[in-house]
């Protein structure tokens, strides 16, 4: 079925199946590869995107719950890099391998745009859903930290 | 490690005495100078210039194809002043692919913002080895690394020079340019490029490095990642990121039990799925089938979900053959039954019957650890094409060159015909040393009549059908004198081998018991290391830091324990273990045992008592080790060396009423010999730390009915943002490049369990010898 959304600010229309999740119509039709697969079943948080602003999890959203809202992927976030999540992941040498990376940029950005200055609680609650198996988390929780406060 | 790389360790097995390391320093260097075209009686007698550089050698020449010396491969110059540098090395997560060009451009003079980097394809003939596995890239090419950006810096400042009419002495590179001394000609490297690599490579009797003063970049930690931007913008391209035209996606049913095989299957169903295009049997090798793939039945589709819906409708029925009836806590039994009696010695020192005849009195403890699963982020996905006689594959491959051979063996073609681009790693920690999920992308395209085909393993085929690590009984004695002093040490090991992947054996070998066992650097007169003999029942592999995780898990344990039964301080008694500092050449010393010095010359790399002790130090310092703790939390202390390199962790938990245990701190000193990468090193430490962490709390694939019973994150759990160690400090010990690099992806990992167990010890008291640790046990009574 046609299902329209808007992706990373432009209208698109994927031909797909309404229950297929929309991590593999990210990656697979529209080849944007940036959100990725991890578990596929919303335990890890590497296909982390905002769906009208919000953090949410591309191996559980199917298509058709994505029809006619607002898509953000990590490629849209800002293209140069120059979210303040961004600048704080670079500043901070934040990743190792880097793979679980724009599931969790995509989740710290919508922590943040929703609560300015988040308390430490409220980042790790935030962050809970996100592993990184190279074991990022303190470097990650700084660059939070950086990117809400500047320091 | 490669299959390859395996067999040549393995002929490093047997005992060496007499002047080995002497013999290998000859050889390396005589190697070093035939890459580049000097080798012969004459240049070998040539002595060194004055402040010439003499490469210290390294287990790097008797790798696979060893080292390659030769600018001319790895560094090209444009006219615009462009520095590309190949990456040879795999990126998984260390950050090599950014570390190790950054060494040759500091050398040559070069500006980082002009570099540029370029992922080497399994080559190894042309680039030297690339199994980037065992904490070896800055470890085994530091040394190539600058001698190249000599060379280069060396051949721009002669095209200079010649250009100018001028002697070599009187110019001299700077920053991206070579200038006149004292006068008033400048060029940039893009200028004399042409020129410069036209010239002679020289020879590294000839070539001076420059002073570490004089270090821009090494040593600094200054440089960012080469893929940072790539990587916060969702552009990095890992295994399954290569888009083709007309690919398609592929998952494949595996069977259930290691050895078994599909008996049949529902292909109409499966191709009933919409966007399913067919179903394919892929055959197994009869085990030990080293890395080829275990067989199974894939769905080839349009897209990754097409291909595993229809999996789902495959309904395979399998026969499990021999291993159906693997129950893994009774082989946990089985395992202590065969520790319970004397095995094979491995090491033997001193008169261990009669010292333990005579102790006033013996300690014996047994810990446990189970199998685990890497799950590195991605999963294994690759991606290949396969026609017309050729095959070009994209994979996050650790040993690139390995899996281009076994493609080429598997497909029946020329090495030639075979290339293997190299993606990035969403993480490796050994599983990707093994190309079976490439070569099944692979047969999948050429029976596709060579379309495109991406394969993704799932996370349930990760944890369900892994090389997994070992699972292990590890049974230390120790002997004590009326003084108490420790006079005798029998460790036993009982866990299936790594070499069960490749051939039939029940017995470890010297790679594995070179991990933490034969190795043992106590200074204890009786010391007996004894392998008792299991048979494997699931695919083993490496694991990041392979068997010393229960090897520390073990010994670091068992030492808190001795301390406590002694009324003795933890530090202090393991210092006198650790004994006075010495450097241990375990040749040299006439150790008997089967030695394994991770491949590198214990000349260079001795197994040193002082760097030990001096980590201890550092770190106990640091934590601030004796301070007085509140109720129900403790420091727990455990040092080990592995990979060369030297690492004590002190952690401190806090261990709630309920069980619940956090960790607010944990201090690891590190003497990784000099340090290229400080800030790399402070991460891959800090990481360690939390897969450590992970492993002590959370981590076994348990088996019943030679079946996995674990499948993804829900029930294979990890450690996570609300509960990672709060603050992990990293402290490096400095030292000049004189002080070999040693490694540092993996030797983070070991301590961190057995100080996380000690300090649960100090804080209440319960010893905790089974990994991972039930914290149901840690309830307050």
């Amino acid at each position: 079925m046609a299902i329209k959304l808007t992706l990373n600010g432009r209208e698109v229309t994927v031909d797909a199946p309404g229950d297929m999740p929309i991590l593999w119509a990210l990656r697979d039709i529209l080849n944007l590869t940036g959100t990725k697969y991890g578990c596929g079943i919303g335990a890890c948080g590497a296909c982390t995107i905002h769906m009208d602003g919000k953090a949410v999890l591309g191996c559980v959203v199917r298509l058709e719950e994505a029809a006619g809202r607002k898509i953000t992927t990590i490629e849209g976030l800002d293209p140069d890099g120059n979210h303040p999540v961004q600048k704080a992941w670079a500043q901070l040498g934040v990743p190792q391998c880097g793979y679980c990376q724009p599931g969790q940029i995509m989740r710290a950005a919508a922590l943040l745009a929703e609560k300015k200055n988040p308390t430490d609680a409220e980042i790790d609650e935030a962050m809970a859903g996100n592993i990184c198996r190279c074991g990022c988390y303190q470097r990650i929780h700084a660059a939070i930290r950086l990117a809400a406060t500047g320091v | 490690m490669t299959l390859e790389s395996f067999v040549s360790l393995r002929a490093l097995q047997a005992p060496r005495r007499s002047a080995a390391p002497l013999a290998i320093v000859n050889v390396s260097r005589r190697s070093m100078l035939k890459a580049l075209g000097l080798a012969g009686t004459f240049t070998l007698m040539t002595p060194l210039g004055a402040g010439a550089y003499e490469p210290y050698p390294t287990g790097g020449e008797a790798m696979p194809r060893g080292l390659v010396w030769d600018p001319k491969v790895f560094v090209s110059i444009a006219p615009d002043g462009t520095v590309t540098i190949v990456a040879h090395r795999s990126e998984m997560g260390t950050g090599s692919r950014t570390s190790l060009p950054m060494v040759l451009a500091d050398e040559m003079g070069a500006d980082w913002a002009k570099v540029k980097i370029i992922q080497a394809p399994g080559d190894e003939p042309t680039y030297g080895n690339q199994d980037t596995d065992g904490s070896r890239s800055m470890r085994h090419h530091i040394q190539s690394m600058r001698v190249m950006g000599a060379a280069v810096r060396t051949m721009l400042e002669q095209a200079a020079a010649k250009a100018w009419g001028l002697q070599p002495s009187q110019v001299e590179a700077r920053i991206h340019e070579v200038v006149e001394k004292g006068g008033a000609r400048r060029a940039g490297f893009g200028e004399l490029a042409k020129a410069a690599m036209d010239l002679p490579v020289p020879a590294i009797g000839d070539l001076v490095l420059k002073p570490e003063s004089a270090f821009r970049y090494i040593g600094k930690g200054n440089v960012p990642l080469y893929d940072m931007k790539a990587i916060v913008t969702g552009r990095a391209i890992y295994g399954s990121d290569v888009r083709r035209p007309g690919q398609l996606y592929a998952v494949v049913a595996r069977p259930p039990v290691y050895g078994g095989k599909a008996k049949s299957w529902d292909a109409a169903a499966a191709k009933a799925v919409p966007g399913v295009v067919e179903v394919i049997e892929i055959p197994g090798t009869p085990a030990p089938a080293a890395f080829m793939p275990m067989g199974g039945v894939a769905v080839v589709a349009k897209t990754t979900w097409a291909a595993m819906q229809g999996r789902e409708k495959l309904n395979v029925q399998w026969e499990d053959g021999p291993n159906a009836s693997y129950d893994s806590s009774a082989y946990h039994k089985e395992m202590s039954a065969v520790a319970a009696k004397p095995g094979k010695v491995v090491r033997n020192q001193g008169d261990v019957e009669g010292a333990f005849g005579k102790a006033a009195k013996v300690i014996t403890a047994e810990y446990y650890q189970p199998h685990m699963a890497h799950t590195s982020m991605e999963t294994p996905q690759a991606l290949a094409i396969v026609k017309d006689g050729r095959c070009e594959c994209w994979a996050p491959a650790q040993s690139p060159y390995a899996v281009r051979t076994d493609l080429a063996k598997f497909l029946g073609l020329d090495v030639a015909d075979v290339t293997v681009h190299v993606t990035l790693l969403g993480g490796g920690f050994g599983r990707k040393s093994k190309g079976d999920f490439a070569l099944e992308a692979a047969y999948l395209s050429k029976a596709m009549g060579g379309a495109p085909v991406q394969l993704t393993w799932t996370r349930e085929d990760d944890i369900r059908n892994s090389y997994y690590h070992t699972t292990s009984v590890e049974r230390i004695e120790a002997g004590i004198d009326t003084n108490g002093k420790v006079v005798a040490w029998r460790h036993r090991s009982v866990a299936p081998t790594i070499l069960s992947t490749f051939e039939d054996s029940e017995y470890q070998f010297a790679i594995e018991l070179g991990m933490g066992l034969v190795d043992n650097p106590f200074d204890i007169p009786n010391i007996r290391c004894e392998n008792g003999p299991i048979k494997n029942h699931v695919r083993i592999g490496w694991f990041r830091s392979v068997s010393n995780i229960p090897r520390a898990w073990a010994v670091q344990s068992f030492v808190c324990e001795l301390a406590h039964e002694l009324k003795r301080d933890h530090k202090e008694f393991l210092l006198e273990l650790l004994g006075p500092p010495r450097k241990i050449d375990p040749v040299a010393a006439g150790i008997e045992g089967e030695l394994w010095n991770y491949g590198d010359p214990y000349a260079v790399y001795p197994i040193d008592t002082g760097r030990l002790r001096a980590v201890v130090e550092l770190a106990c310092e640091k934590a601030g080790w004796g301070r007085k703790m509140a109720p129900r939390t403790g420091l727990g202390l455990a040092v080990h060396r592995s990979f060369l390199t030297y690492v004590a962790s002190v952690v401190e938990v806090a261990v709630a009423k309920d069980g619940t245990v956090t960790i607010p701190r944990i201090d690891t000193a590190v003497d990784c010999g000099f340090a290229a990468n400080p800030e790399r090193i402070r991460a891959q430490f800090e990481g360690a730390a939390v897969m450590g962490q992970t492993l002590c709390f959370h981590s076994a694939v348990t088996f019943k009915n030679g079946r996995a019973e674990q499948s993804n994150y829900h029930d294979y759990e990890m450690v996570r943002m609300t509960n990672y160690p709060r603050q992990v400090n990293v402290h490096i010990v400095p030292h000049p490049f004189s002080v070999p690099a040693a490694g540092v992806g993996e030797p983070g990992v070991p301590p961190i369990a057995p100080a996380i167990a000690n300090a649960i010890f100090a804080a209440t008291g319960k010893r905790i010898r089974d990994l991972p640790i039930d914290t149901k046990a840690l309830r307050e009574a």
